[in-house]
């Protein structure tokens, strides 16, 4: 029963989302704040490498390796996401502009192959990969063990995210910061709340998740560092916030379902089915230009559209 | 709205770049546009360019590709991997190593990485001989158009094409019998399996290079295993290890009992080491990282033929031709085996590496059925080879369909 094609896709759309739902979590935190970030991928990439230095390189046992790389990750993540909040929200420069070159700086090409040189992580397997983890044997319970419990820690730490990140947005006082901050500055300005400091704040949050999410293709995926290993997830996860209506829930749902898109060409074809898997690799772009037309309009424009503010630097002075 | 537009507009396009983008990586110091290459067509002399396993092209002429000030060759690589795939990229640059420890200051050596296959490759080629590179080295199927191209545009550089098949007055081609090490392969992943169980194969492209090492990999089960069956998903990259792990998972779910691989990458190891099952490699040796799973795999050694026609740069001699190393000039190889092996395989295996060193080929001898039942070798035949070069058919045994094209 557990060999079902259907378990199978499901099971492979959590594990292959779970990345792209850190980095869309990150990006959605950042845009709820005002800045959009197009630096996703670059920051997915520094994460991947920095962790699998950290592997390498930190002594200890198996999980204080893990933890520390994950963390690793996201510090160097969130670094770099720094220097975006830096260009966006104090130079007040093109964000889209800002996220483009720091993706190209960062990215594939740039600085991540950089350090992976110059610290020679490549080339062999990571010493402490993120290894699949089955919580109190619930792996082996019928349909639901394997495709949600035949997972990495990071998948299960992902639901608990989700959760914080919905009650932290909808249900807490700073959430609502966040968010007016997002939708008008000057509103928020007005009512004394420190605009630069929450897009700092959520922008350097944005990048530590990104970070995470570049770890799992380094340490769990493909547990060897690999140039530009993350091959534009950093662009799906864009893609998957706006498919996510900015809610960190209906994230993760389009999460699983791009990451089960990823699989699902090569799982038809392992059972001779043949089909064309360029048309699958496109679907999520298609669906989140659908999703644009969708709340393009009508009752979904007014409760499900992006931040008004979204990709506008916030200068005082400026009526 | 339009922001939102604008926004998905920019991310799509970026995403477009993205994959469309390649990188550079430059070891070369000085640059000399002045390094005028001087080609005189040589007569043939009487100490012309020998080397095992290599044929001059019929009519072919000596160019020379020397630097006309007589410094040090300038000698450039073009890949289509990060040098660090721990694959197919790396062990091309282990050969470059290999040419530039040889030689010392007699050469310099140069790279390209991540270049994809494409119109950027000419740009690429182009940089390289403004670079004064006389003699480059493709390492992809999907660059031959291009090394093409430039070859004509640049008679007096010397190109050097693995994997082609197109004959020049200044393009060689060289590569070598791997379908004869896939087979070797193919024991230890049919002995593996038990009887007539499915083994998987994670192949890159339905090209005849690729399709020609697959059959070779399934004779080599079928010695051992003769009611397996093989199942094979192309994944239309040569290096994605994301892809290549989901298209091993799709087969593993699908019940293969053993799987092979011949991408650019290990990642097809990661996902037969979450459900331990054995797995056959490509290009490089993954014995201790991978020990509990690995059987083999079939290897490369670029290196000491790159090495003589570099050599033959220096002495004058290069010329064009067909090289196709095999086990005889140890250009082909099996890795160190896994745990997993028993010794009767290993003896098996043996047995056979010395049949085909004796006669390269040997496993194709007839006969030779097609998916569809057609006799493609007949009774007792070696296959020509044009007939191997061409080989676009899956042979019996195959459960999978070609792609369409």
């Amino acid at each position: 029963m557990n060999n079902n094609i259907l378990i199978i896709i499901l099971a492979s759309g959590v594990f292959y989302g779970t990345p792209l739902f850190f980095a869309a979590l990150g990006e959605l935190f950042t845009e709820r704040s005002g800045v959009l970030n197009l630096g996703v991928e670059g920051m997915m990439l520094m994460g991947g490498v920095s962790a699998v230095w950290a592997s390498q390189h930190i002594p200890g046992t198996s999980w204080f390796v893990v933890l520390c790389s994950i963390l690793i990750g996201a510090f160097a993540g969130a670094l770099v996401a720094a220097l975006h909040a830096f260009l966006c929200v104090t130079l007040r420069t093109n964000q889209t502009v800002a996220g483009l070159s720091i993706t190209i700086f960062a990215g594939a090409l740039g600085l991540s192959s950089y350090f992976a040189n110059v610290w020679d992580v490549a080339s062999e397997t990571v010493k402490h990969p993120i290894r699949i983890l089955n919580p109190g044997g619930l792996a082996d319970t019928p349909i639901v063990g394997p495709i949600l419990f035949h997972q990495t820690i990071l998948t299960y730490l992902s639901w608990v995210l989700c959760v914080l990140s919905v009650v932290y947005l909808f249900r807490t006082r700073t959430g609502l910061k966040l968010r007016s901050v997002g939708e008008s500055p000057q509103t928020a300005d007005a009512v004394g709340i420190n605009v630069a400091k929450y897009r700092y704040i959520h922008t350097i949050l944005g990048g530590a998740l990104a970070g995470v999410g570049g770890t799992y293709y380094s340490l769990t995926i493909v547990p060897q560092w690999v140039d530009g290993v993350t091959k534009g997830a950093g662009w799906i996860a864009i893609a998957l916030v706006i498919f996510g209506f900015w809610r960190p829930d209906l994230t993760l749902l389009g999460a699983y379902l791009f990451g089960a898109l990823q699989s699902l060409g090569l799982t038809l074809k392992s059972r001779n089915i043949q089909i064309n898997g360029s048309i699958l690799d496109a679907m999520p772009f298609i669906m989140t230009v659908l999703v644009l037309v969708i709340v393009s309009g009508g009752w979904a424009h007014k409760r499900l559209r992006a931040p008004a503010s979204l990709g506008v630097p916030y200068e005082r002075e400026e009526r | 709205m339009k922001k939102f537009i604008k926004i998905a507009t920019v991310v799509t396009a970026a995403a477009l770049i993205f994959a469309a983008c390649g990188s550079d990586s430059d070891s070369a110091t000085d640059t000399t546009m002045a390094e005028a290459t001087d080609t005189t067509m040589a007569e043939a002399t009487s100490e012309a360019f020998t080397f095992t396993n290599f044929t001059p092209f019929e009519g072919g002429t000596v160019v020379n590709c020397a630097p006309a000030d007589g410094g040090p060759i300038k000698a450039a690589w073009v890949y289509v991997g990060p040098i660090n795939d721990g694959g197919w990229t790396q062990t091309h640059d282990a050969g470059r190593n290999y040419v530039q420890e040889q030689l010392g200051d007699k050469v310099i050596t140069t790279y390209k990485e991540n270049v994809p296959e494409g119109p950027q490759v000419e740009i690429v080629i182009d940089d390289l001989v403004k670079d004064g590179n006389t003699i480059i080295f493709g390492t992809s199927f999907g660059f031959q158009d291009a090394f093409i191209a430039s070859a004509e545009k640049y008679p007096n550089v010397c190109f050097e094409f693995a994997t082609g098949y197109t004959q020049k007055n200044n393009v060689s081609q060289f590569y070598g019998a791997s379908e004869d090490t896939k087979y070797l392969s193919g024991i230890a992943a049919g002995a593996e399996a038990p009887e007539g169980a499915e083994i998987g194969v994670v192949a890159p492209f339905a090209i005849p290079e690729v399709i020609r090492g697959i059959n070779g990999f399934v004779l080599g089960v079928q010695k051992v295993n003769p009611t397996a069956t093989v199942k094979v998903v192309w994944t239309n990259t040569w290096f994605d290890p994301a892809i290549e792990r989901k298209a091993a998972e799709s087969l593993i779910s699908a019940g293969v009992k053993a799987i092979a691989s011949f991408q650019d990458s290990p990642a097809t190891g990661e996902a037969a080491k979450v459900k331990g099952i054995g797995w056959v490699g490509y290009d490089s040796d993954q014995s201790v990282a991978f020990k509990d799973i690995w059987l083999t795999a079939s290897t490369y050694d670029w290196g000491p033929y790159e090495l003589a026609k570099i050599q033959a740069v220096i002495d004058g001699t290069w010329i064009s031709g067909d090289y196709y190393g095999n086990l005889s000039d140890n250009f082909i190889s099996i890795a160190n085996y896994g745990s997993k092996v028993t010794q009767e395989t290993k003896d098996l295996i043996a047995s056979e590496r010395e049949r085909l060193t004796q006669a390269p080929s040997a496993e194709f001898t007839g006969p030779i059925t097609a998916q569809d039942g057609t006799v493609k070798i007949a009774e007792g035949a070696l296959p020509t080879y044009g007939e191997l070069m061409s080989m676009d058919y899956q042979i019996k045994g195959i459960t999978t369909d070609l792609p369409q094209k």
